[in-house]
């Protein structure tokens, strides 16, 4: 595994235990979608985390973990068709007991969000400029006159330089680096405490990846805004978050500062997940139209169904309580959980 | 050449095509306009045969149709064999007022279906959703021919409202408010029919589209920015269902036109499709014709209006992508 250097050294410093007041605490968060009213298994199961503010967090996790699920969650997005339980507190307020209005003023202008695929989250029929004007016009009584000095000052910011072409442009006539940083201009527009970024960078090449990645991590430094960065793929979260949390069945199997869990791995997805990862691949990732090498074997519904380890099905380190047993999340050392049984091997 | 210029030169080939069709069917079929003198005592087979030469019916199709092409561009479209006159006259006073019912309950329509679309695709599943979706079904199960039944009969009992014609008699002597009540009155009826006819489908392909976009990731991205409640429908929902809406508007005028030459015929409205069927029976065949292409003219003419809808609304057809 590589070792990190360079922003790795806040990483350490910045790094929550469980359990300490942040930005954004969830308990026993749990989404359960419901296909014909009929409940499904559920997309996330008992999830524990905190954000503190100005810190990037890594969500690492293979397709189906329920990585959206939990961007959704923060958002209060979810389809009428899922049922959400646990807590989930914001600045002291518990964002589950928020009507629709109250949920419109924190989108947007305290938790922000930026999506896969940049060109499908513009209208395609208004401008680009107008597109992010709407945003600050949703959360601020101004002028339209200042309100477009404001957008064009945002675009700066996002290191686009024709501001003006850009600013009349539709999403059609944008490159896909181009859409990137104006779906983040959008989530920038009014300063908020969080953003919460799911695979922003998946449509986008090599180069360009990097790029973005460089672009997310000088705004969070310029504006202090903490980061959840969604991703499959762990190349990305090196050097550029400061901890991970990873993903299973809807569970948070582990969580760390991303430089002692990319290090040492104690949970054996993390561990297959980082075995996977080429280590040319380490930063800046795969190039578009390439796919990561996958884990073998899926998550099936016995998977979900088992009173054990949900991993077991595909883990090499099994024992025989895996198969009855959940395993409890331990911490092994100060700023990390696992849970399984047989961390150590 | 740009969008509307083809569209334009596709019309005129459509109906130059429908224009061949029209004639060769029609002078086809068995039979034409005199063959009911003959069984006339009183008319000498002589005569029959010198009025067929004088409208030119002995002459083979081609010579016919090239006749017919000279009168249209005189303007004349051709000669009535019954009203003995230009078909122009005849056809100018009822297209115009097929012109009137049809405007009329497009107009209407869509005026009650669009809110009723959107409304019900944003209660998706809820209660008033259900009901509306009930609502349809029901209508869309009674024929148009039903529903003016229905209003007839309504309309004969309670003597509110007049049953048939455009006008009342005595109406040249009525003050200028007074004939427009009168005549409003009598476009109750059919423009009623061919609204509750036409709403069903209008509603249901309405809350269609706006569903679709509804669902988009751009939606949710703009919920996801803050946006909602009437920004989010007006800024972002209808503008992108304006592309779906607008061919659904150019279907919708098609739809009407049609449906009307029937209602037409019902409810006595003195339109183009009392007049097609009454040439259609007597075989005069220029004015069966001139009544098709009329149609086929406005049906065209009404998908341009759509199309020149969708190029002023969607900027993706404007600058020419995808
Ligand atoms: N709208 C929905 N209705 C029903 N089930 C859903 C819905 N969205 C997600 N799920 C289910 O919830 C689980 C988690 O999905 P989620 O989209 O959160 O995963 P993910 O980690 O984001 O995956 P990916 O990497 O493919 O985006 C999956 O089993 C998925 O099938
Ligand atoms: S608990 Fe057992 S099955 Fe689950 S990951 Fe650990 S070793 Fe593998
Ligand atoms: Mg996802």
């Amino acid at each position: 595994m590589r070792t990190v250097s360079g922003y790795s050294e806040s990483a350490t410093t910045r790094a929550q235990s469980p359990g300490a007041p942040g930005l954004l605490c969830a308990r026993e968060l749990t989404v359960c979608y419901a296909s014909r009213g009929e409940p499904s298994s559920p997309a996330l199961l008992g999830i524990d985390f905190d954000i503190a503010p100005g810190e990037i967090v890594g969500v690492l996790g293979e397709s189906g973990s329920g990585k959206s699920t939990l961007a959704l969650s923060i958002l209060g997005l979810l389809p009428e068709s899922a049922d959400i339980a646990g807590s989930l507190v914001f600045e002291g307020k518990d964002l589950l007991r928020f009507d629709e209005s109250a949920w419109r003023g924190i989108r947007g202008a305290r938790i922000a969000m930026v999506f896969q695929e940049p060109g499908l989250s513009l209208s395609p029929v208004m401008r680009v400029g107008s597109q992010i004007a709407e945003v600050l016009r949703a959360h601020r009584q101004e002028g339209s006159n200042h309100r477009k000095l404001q957008v064009e000052a945002v675009l700066a910011e996002v290191g686009l330089t024709q501001v003006d072409r850009i600013y009349k442009a539709y999403s059609h006539q944008l490159s896909g680096g181009e859409l990137q940083r104006v779906a983040l201009s959008q989530a920038l527009a009014c300063r908020p405490d969080l953003i919460v970024a799911d695979e922003p960078t998946r449509s986008l090449d090599g180069t360009r990846q990097k790029e973005m990645l460089d672009l997310l991590r000088e705004t969070n430094r310029k504006f202090g805004c903490a980061l959840i960065f969604i991703t499959h793929n762990p190349g990305l979260l090196a050097g550029f978050a400061d901890r991970v949390i990873v993903m299973y069945a809807g569970r948070i199997v582990e969580e760390g500062p991303v430089s002692r869990v990319f290090r040492r791995p104690l949970h054996p997805y993390t561990k297959g997940l980082l075995q996977l990862m080429p280590t040319s691949l380490q930063y800046a990732g795969r190039t578009r139209g390439q796919h990561l090498p996958v884990l073998p074997g899926t998550l099936t519904d016995d998977d979900h169904l088992s009173p054990g380890c949900s991993f077991a099905s595909r883990c090499s380190a099994r024992t025989q309580v895996c198969q009855t047993e959940f395993p409890a999340e331990v911490a092994p050392e100060k700023g990390r959980r696992v849970s399984c049984f047989n961390y150590e091997n | 050449m740009n969008y509307l210029e083809r569209r334009v030169i596709h019309g005129v080939l459509l109906l130059a095509g429908v224009s061949v069709l029209c004639f060769a069917f029609g002078v086809m079929a068995p039979g034409d306009f005199f063959d009911e003198m003959k069984l006339n005592p009183q008319i000498s087979p002589a005569t029959v045969a010198a009025l067929r030469s004088q409208y030119g019916i002995d002459q083979p199709l081609p010579l016919r149709y090239g006749r017919w092409v000279e009168s249209v561009l005189r303007g004349e479209w051709g000669y009535s064999f019954a009203y003995n006159c230009p078909v122009r006259s005849l056809l100018m006073v009822r297209a115009g007022n097929t012109l009137l019912l049809t405007t009329l309950a497009t107009l209407l329509a869509w005026l009650i279906a669009l809110p009723l679309g959107v409304w019900t695709a944003n209660r998706r599943g809820r209660w008033d959703d259900r009901l509306g979706l009930a609502g349809t079904t029901l209508l869309l199960s009674v024929p148009e021919l039903v529903i003016a039944l229905v209003l007839l009969y309504l309309a004969v009992r309670t003597h509110a409202l007049p049953a048939g014609g455009m006008v009342s008699v005595g109406f040249g002597g009525l003050g200028k408010q007074a004939q427009l009540i009168d005549l409003a009155s009598h476009l109750v009826i059919p423009a009623a029919t061919l609204v509750l006819a036409s709403l069903p489908l209008l509603v249901r392909h309405i809350r269609a589209s706006v569903l679709e976009v509804l669902q988009a990731p751009f939606v949710q991205a703009a919920r996801a920015h803050g946006i909602g409640g009437a920004r989010l429908l007006f800024r972002y929902v209808l503008p992108a269902a304006a592309n779906p809406l607008s061919s659904l508007l150019g279907l919708s005028i098609g739809g009407l036109l049609s449906g009307s030459l029937l209602v037409e015929v019902i409810t006595g409205w003195p339109g183009m499709g009392p007049l097609l069927l009454e040439a259609s029976l007597a075989r005069d065949v220029h004015v069966v014709i001139g009544a098709v292409m009329a149609s086929t003219f406005f049906m065209i003419a009404g998908s341009m209006v759509a199309d020149v809808l969708l190029v002023v609304l969607d900027p993706r057809v404007r600058l020419g992508s995808t």
